[in-house]
């Protein structure tokens, strides 16, 4: 509404005086001076935020792919098929009494996982570079939702799966109670070298390549093909420093019960996951004053 | 101080020249990390604080900003292309940090650097909305509640359930705006995003922008149309080189702004109608010589007519000999938008090739404000072929308000059957 004044543009004094001045949100914006805190709080604040970019990222992959699901179906099928072929049946792998198709298809679904989450989150800063030009929410937003989309392509995988132990007869025991354990420990195993990598990512740019190079190498530095029990017992710690080992193993114990508990290799692979995660948080953290300006 | 909507301190921003262009190879930072320490020793030895010593070419972007934005206030924010405008607002809106300094906002800050930041293509109108709105802090609580308000601002209602992949830009622009502009801030930070779509949903944007403005809310507007800071700030900062050169009342600061142009020949980009007309005329000999404008009837200054003041405007044209042209003046707001233009019959060059013109407009009739004044020559098929020659800026004062209207006119007042004022009381 015009007004006659002449002064249309003006404060209303009934409006600004109707504002609480203490009450008002305050923005103290200061120079960045190295290590800060992770500031968890913000972070739960924006928690729909996290849940938007999560959903975006599953409905887009979605939406531009054909086959579309049926991704997240093939890939460790395939894997598996030719997994059993080669070292199952030719090379006589050894798979501590589980049918290799089961067993081998336990090991891939948490790795899978990891190795998806890991892509994503490790590229992810970069890929949203025009958010982080352009609008302000806690970074660390945006690594995580790379990593949790990937939950819905294992829950689709996890499908084979129930189909595989039908079909093999095995009936999963008390142990299956501890699975989403080792689900979180997949998933912070990604997060934690997902964000060192995405943060790296933003200055140098090397890092894109290293990834796929990175995760065929550990691949076959976890026990994924082969059984952990193929380690000398005493190495087995040491193995544990891959936090993959414990992870994988983990996953077939839960799942199958047959194989041996992971024991000492999972406690060094949780405490290696830890190390990383909280050195990730703070170098992330540390690194992301400078992202607008250098991506 | 309950009023204070923005204070800023000393707000300073360097850049590492040449961070920018290209990515560090990792093999720099290993042969960088090899040698600090060395280099570290040597600085040490020649009293140098270690981080300017590595040699990395560095700008101020901003220096030294400090100022006070009340709450209710629309603050515009003019300069040239890297002056540093638009580092400011990310440092407001906590895109990046500042050097030195600080800054204190009171209230929720939206900020709005892009139209439409975080859309995506193979989303329908209706996940964008909902993304977008998250994206910019909105809780979707929120964005249901405003849904349909935000939709029937977009004007795309049909189109709600397309990918915007398959918007037009225009479409596209709306929907993003009307996100934006359902934003629930105290402050607004805004960064040139309403120098978009057409003119008809720029002026309904305006409004709204105008209307958050009347609710209390608190803009930081950064632009290149001097046409908005004058109408839509009642205070206006001119930055040059990351400095703060002019604060006060929006049409001082535009002047300062334009003198800062003409210094350097620089043409503001926004107002750059006259060149690209300009750009469009037939390579030839044809050259405007001569360009003068003369007050008719009483101004209050050199430059500066009355609302109700004329104006003679002369100019010589060169072209090639006999050949035929119309002649057109034109006025246009400093952006470029045209508020009349005037076209001659066809004339005649003479054997020599020149034309001298002279045409009077006995009455502005504009509103007091700013204005640019053209003079070009247009082929006499088409008029929009023209060759402009640079534009004569004046200032058109006198008593009345600029928000109100682009012209004034003379009307004859007829009432019937009024009572005078006063008279029932």
């Amino acid at each position: 509404m015009a007004t006659l004044s002449g002064e249309a543009w003006r404060v209303n004094p009934e409006v600004a005086a109707a504002v609480p001045g203490p009450a008002l949100p305050h923005v103290a914006i200061r120079p960045a001076r190295g290590w800060t805190g992770l500031n968890l709080g913000e972070l739960w604040q924006y928690r729909e935020l996290l849940l938007f970019l999560i959903w975006r990222d599953i409905k887009v992959r979605y939406k531009q792919t054909a086959l579309g699901a049926a991704w997240a179906i093939l890939q460790p099928v395939f894997s598996m098929v030719v997994f059993s072929l080669f070292f199952g049946r030719l090379a006589k792998v050894p798979s501590d009494g589980i049918p290799y198709p089961v067993f081998a298809y336990c090991a891939l679904l948490p790795w899978q996982l990891f190795a998806h989450a890991l892509a994503e989150s490790s590229n992810s800063v970069v890929a949203n570079e025009r958010l982080i030009t352009k609008v302000y929410f806690p970074r660390l937003v945006i690594p995580i939702a790379g990593v949790l989309a990937g939950l819905v392509d294992f829950a689709i995988a996890f499908s084979v799966l129930i189909f595989l132990m039908l079909r093999y007869g095995i009936v999963p025991t008390w142990t299956i109670a501890t699975l989403p354990l080792f689900v979180l420990l997949a998933i912070l195993t990604a997060l934690a070298i997902g964000l060192w990598l995405s943060a790296l990512n933003v200055q140098y740019r090397d890092v894109r390549y290293t990834v796929g190079f990175l995760t065929q190498i550990w691949l076959f530095l976890s026990p994924v093909a082969y059984p952990s029990s193929l380690v000398p017992e005493r190495w087995r710690p040491v193995y544990g420093l891959n936090p993959m080992a414990g992870v994988v193993e983990g996953f077939r114990w839960a799942l199958v019960g047959k194989s041996p508990p992971p024991g000492a290799m999972l406690a060094v692979s949780v405490g290696m996951v830890l190390l990383l995660l909280v050195g990730g948080l703070f170098y992330f953290r540390r690194m992301e004053n400078s992202f607008a300006d250098v991506i | 101080m309950s009023d204070l909507a923005i204070r800023c301190e000393g707000i300073a921003k360097q850049y590492c020249i040449g961070q920018r262009e290209s990515y560090r190879a990792l093999r720099d930072t290993v042969t960088d990390a090899v040698t600090a320490p060395f280099r570290r020793v040597r600085a040490a030895f020649q009293g140098g604080n270690g981080r300017p010593a590595n040699g990395t070419p560095t700008i101020w972007a901003l220096e030294d900003i400090s100022f006070e934005v009340r709450q209710g206030e629309v603050l515009g924010i003019i300069g040239r292309n890297g002056a540093g405008k638009s580092t400011l607002l990310k440092i407001l809106s906590r895109i990046t940090w500042p050097t030195r300094g600080s800054a204190d906002i009171y209230g929720r800050v939206g900020s709005l650097l892009e139209v439409g930041t975080g859309f995506h293509p193979e989303l329908t109108g209706r996940e964008n909305v909902y993304l977008n709105g998250a994206i910019l802090g909105m809780r979707k609580s929120e964005i249901a509640r405003k849904f349909d308000e935000i939709v029937a601002f977009s004007e795309v209602e049909k189109f709600i359930d397309t990918p915007v992949k398959h918007f037009s830009s225009g479409m596209y622009v709306r929907l993003a705006f009307s996100v934006a502009a359902h934003l629930d801030a105290q402050v607004l930070l805004v960064d040139e995003v309403l120098a978009v779509g057409d003119l008809r949903f720029w002026s309904k944007c305006m409004n709204k922008v105008r209307s958050l403005n009347q609710q209390g809310v608190t803009i930081l507007l950064v632009t290149h149309s001097m046409w908005q800071v004058q109408t839509a700030c009642r205070r206006a900062i001119c930055l040059e080189h990351g400095k703060i050169r002019y604060d006060g009342k929006p049409t001082d600061a535009i002047g300062y702004y334009e003198g800062l142009l003409k210094t350097t020949g620089q043409q503001d980009p926004a107002s750059g109608s006259a060149r690209d007309e300009a750009s469009m005329a037939s390579a030839g000999a044809e050259s405007i010589v001569d360009f003068r404008v003369q007050p008719l009837g009483e101004w209050s200054r050199e430059g500066n007519p009355l609302s109700d003041s004329g104006m003679r405007i002369a100019f010589s044209a060169k072209l090639q000999p006999r050949s035929a042209v119309k002649l057109l003046i034109r006025v246009t707001s400093p952006t470029g938008l045209p508020y009349f233009s005037v076209l001659s019959d066809p004339v005649c060059a003479d054997m020599n090739g020149s034309i001298h013109c002279e045409s009077c407009i006995q009455k502005l009739m504009l509103m007091p404000g700013q204005y640019l004044l053209f003079a070009a020559l247009c082929s006499v098929e088409d008029s929009r072929n023209m060759l402009t020659a640079e534009s004569i800026p004046f200032e058109v004062e006198g008593p009345g308000y600029t928000n109100e209207a682009l012209f004034w006119n003379q009307v004859d007042w007829k009432i019937r059957d009024a009572m005078e004022t006063g008279g029932r009381a």
